[in-house]
């Protein structure tokens, strides 16, 4: 009787790993980063104070994670002393002692997949209950057993073939797991999707383009809306208060030429809030209307509360991909602030909604055009930073121009489906920085400069630090509240990843991977 | 299994499909520029106006990189058909070599000047001379005459890259002046001109960094008789190294 009460008990437990309730509460275990961003707020921020500007300089490496296949985006998830870590339709679970693996999983890439348009990386896992969840570059969702990485379940979130793919971190909330898809540049119709997590089925579909009758479905000509792309490979945030999803939705296709799908193109480049019950839409905000640049707005929405002109607001802010920094309000979607954060040359600015005033002739053509920011834009994937306690928002950012053309665009299933491109400016022109920004307004309070434009996310804590990484292969770290830098690390590899902070045997560590490797650092 | 077949297929008609250069700049243009830029000028993928691209050292290799791309970052083009890529593999080519010009100059006479106006002590040319500028053994092949004419009349006009000189000046007031050779947000690497040496400074220890973008150590030969410079200039175009 005794044995077998012991029995249920560990039961109990393995089968409660981290519950919905951990994750919301994220911030009572700083030890543990729980969820891609580390809160559903999106901050990236860690509550840990142990690393402080004073004793940061003595920062080492404790291990390495090495990766086979190509330069990792990866943001892992630390939960009681094991990480988990993704790469493309792979995933392992680390001790967080020695880095050692402790399981493997992997399912075969097909061999007629290809990726239209991106790389082929993975951004990390999801955990939920007694599930480790990922998403795979063939647009399959996999749930495995977080103890032993075995497949519980794996549902087909679309066919690959004309396009569809996942790069993204899935986003575990109450009872379900939310993905969207990459293949804006292969004409696909995007849309966030929520599964539940005990089982995989299909819970909700948000279509990120509206079908006919759909309200918004009049902002596409004729047939367009149907290869209209509007990907969604960036992982959202979650309220859990008002029960909405936040998600960041991708450019419109094809890519650089608009003739054919004239309109505003929603919800393209928008923010949209979704009912996290139903997928219903509750509001949606479009940074740029009718894209002809390829700038997604696949960002990581960042939730915060503060007082903007005297009133408590419940926020969602976002230095975007085409330049210009927005605080929106999240209950109801209405533009509250934004300015400027990077060069850019195709607005005047923005008018008193928010809709960007544009300057004429800016649109590619066959001739060239020379625009700010160039297509990867002033800040891309990788995560800014919210840090609660000096109200700043960090933001790695790129400052690059380029000549954008445009081209015939036809729709083959699994083909480009692009209508142009650009050319760069020269190398030596561009350049970058990691910027602090008034987090409700935008309006840049310090900024360390950068010898290129970024490819790595920011981490902020508690300690009142700032991580991230340069593409000249340093890992760094500045001061919060002054930028002035306080520890680098060259990891001989470009930074293309997010950074994360948590707990090894009670002592705070971060980790950032450069090129194929994954670094964990400690003081001695 | 759609890859095996096209594999297969494409092995099979690799040799006999005809390149048509129009049509492959029109694919190129529309399925290649997002990374390697208008011209393939390079971008977020290398720039392919190079005579010789590694990866892709022969014909055969150009085609298996344009069908089969190179994991991770370069996705293969599996939906062309074998004519396709024969096309977008000639137009590829086609970038990679400036065409010859009829040249006023006698590349022979300018093979003795070369030699005679100090240009080999700091150029190496098929592996003779010395390593101080860019070797030159394919210069030809990458640039075109006018370019070449005033690389030598005004060298400090369009600097290759790694060829960019600073003043350093250290935290006790002393001058390094080099190349730069690499450079992150932390340190700074130099080259020094006079023995080629590297020198290493963490930036905190510096005062300044004197960027001299205009500045070329190469001389300039604008006092040359025209005509010899006509001649280098024919030498250089002479130059292709292993393109054909
Ligand atoms: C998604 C971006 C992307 C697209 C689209 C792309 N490439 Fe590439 N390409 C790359 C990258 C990155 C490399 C370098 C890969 C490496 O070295 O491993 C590369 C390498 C190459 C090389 C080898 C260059 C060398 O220096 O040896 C050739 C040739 C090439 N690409 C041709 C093409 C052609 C032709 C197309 C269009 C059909 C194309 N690429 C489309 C990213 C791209
Ligand atoms: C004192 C060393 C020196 C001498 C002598 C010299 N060069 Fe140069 N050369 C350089 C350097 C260094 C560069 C790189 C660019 C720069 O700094 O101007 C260069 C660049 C060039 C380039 C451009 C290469 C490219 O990739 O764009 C050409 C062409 C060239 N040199 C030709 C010559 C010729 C011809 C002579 C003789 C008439 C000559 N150089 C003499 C140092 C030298």
């Amino acid at each position: 009787m005794k044995v077998l009460a012991i029995g249920l008990l560990l039961v109990a437990v393995l089968a409660a790993q981290v519950p919905y309730e951990r994750i919301v509460a994220a911030e009572k275990e700083p030890g543990n980063w729980l969820t891609y961003s580390g809160n559903y707020q999106g901050h990236r921020y860690s509550p840990l104070s142990q690393l402080t500007p004073a004793n940061v300089g003595g920062l080492k490496v404790r291990w390495a994670k090495q990766f086979t296949m190509g330069r990792t985006q990866v943001s892992p998830i630390v939960v009681d002393g094991i990480m988990y870590i993704t790469a493309p339709n792979r995933a392992e679970a680390l001790d967080l002692r020695s880095g050692n693996t402790l399981w493997k999983w992997e399912r075969p890439i097909p061999r007629d997949y290809q990726s239209i348009g991106f790389g082929q990386v993975n951004r990390g896992p999801a955990i939920l209950d007694d599930k480790l969840y990922v998403a795979t570059l063939d647009c399959y969702l996999v749930a495995l057993d977080a103890k032993t990485g075995q497949q519980r379940w794996a549902v087909k979130v679309e066919d690959y073939k004309p396009g569809y793919s996942m790069t993204l971190a899935p986003l575990a909330i109450k009872g379900k797991v939310i993905v969207g898809v990459s293949g804006g540049e292969a004409g696909i119709r995007g849309f966030v999707d929520a599964y539940d997590a005990a089982t995989g089925k299909l819970a909700w579909r948000f279509y990120t383009i509206p079908g006919p009758g759909e309200p918004g479905h009049e902002t596409w000509a004729g047939d367009s809306w149907k290869t209209g792309a509007g990907s969604s490979w960036v992982t959202g945030s979650y309220d859990a208060e008002l029960n909405l999803v936040y998600w960041g939705i991708g450019n419109p296709g094809p890519d650089w030429n608009g003739d054919s799908r004239k309109g505003d193109n929603l919800y393209s480049c928008s923010f949209v809030a979704l009912d996290g019950d139903t997928g219903k839409l509750k509001w949606h905000f479009q940074f740029t209307p009718h894209d002809t640049h390829d700038w997604d707005s696949t960002h990581v929405p960042v939730l915060l509360d503060a007082e903007v002109r005297g009133k408590k607001r419940k926020l969602v802010v976002n230095p975007n991909r085409n330049a210009f920094y927005y605080a929106l309000d999240r209950v109801t979607g209405e533009f509250v602030a934004g300015r400027e954060y990077a060069k850019q040359t195709w607005a005047k600015g923005l008018d008193d909604k928010g809709r960007p005033v544009p300057v004429p002739g800016m649109e590619p053509n066959a001739e060239g055009v020379l625009v700010w920011p160039a297509l990867n834009g002033a800040t891309v994937w990788f995560s800014p930073s919210y840090s609660p306690r000096t109200g700043l928002l960090y933001v790695m950012t790129r400052e690059s121009g380029a000549t954008y053309y445009k081209r015939e665009a036809e729709y083959k299933p699994g083909t480009f489906f692009a209508g142009g491109g650009e050319t760069r400016i020269p190398e030596r022109e561009q350049w970058g920085a990691l910027r602090a920004l008034e987090a409700t307004s935008g309006k840049k309070v310090w900024e360390f400069r950068l010898q290129s434009p970024p490819w790595a996310g920011v981490l902020s804590t508690a300690g009142g630090l700032v991580f991230s990484g340069t593409n000249e292969g340093n890992i760094f770290a500045v001061d919060a509240k002054t930028g002035q830098p306080l520890w680098d690390f060259q990891a001989g590899g470009m930074v293309a990843a997010n950074p994360i902070s948590f707990l090894v045997d009670g002592k705070q560590h971060v980790a950032l991977a450069a090129e194929r490797v994954l670094y964990v650092f400690g003081l001695p | 299994m759609w890859q095996l077949l096209v594999v297969a297929a494409f092995a099979q008609s690799a040799h006999d499909a005809v390149a048509d250069v129009a049509l492959g700049k029109r694919i190129f243009d529309s399925q290649c520029t997002v990374c390697h830029g208008q011209g393939g000028t390079g971008g977020r993928g290398p720039a392919l106006t190079k005579p010789l691209l590694p990866k892709a050292p022969d014909d055969g290799a150009l085609r298996k990189v344009i069908a089969m791309g190179l994991p991770p970052e370069m996705p293969g083009s599996w939906q062309l058909s074998v004519r396709e890529v024969a096309s977008v593999a000639g137009y590829v080519r086609s970038l990679g070599s400036v065409k010859p010009e009829p040249l006023p100059g006698d590349a022979g006479r300018g093979f003795a000047l070369f030699k005679t106006t100090g240009c080999s002590g700091c150029h190496l040319v098929n592996g003779v001379g010395t390593a101080v500028g860019p070797d030159l053994s394919a210069i030809g092949a990458r640039r075109n005459a006018a370019f070449l004419k005033r690389a030598m009349v005004e060298p400090s006009k369009d600097l290759p890259d790694g060829y960019l000189l600073v003043n350093l000046i250290t935290a006790e007031g002393k001058v390094a002046r080099g190349v730069v050779a690499a450079e992150d947000p932390f340190s700074i690497q130099i080259r020094y001109v006079s023995n080629g040496n590297y020198e290493s400074f963490r930036k905190s220890g510096l005062k300044e960094i004197q960027r001299q973008p205009g500045e070329s150590t190469m001389p300039a030969y604008g006092n040359l008789p025209a005509g010899q410079v006509d001649d280098l200039v024919a030498y250089l175009a002479s130059l292709r190294g292993d393109s054909k």
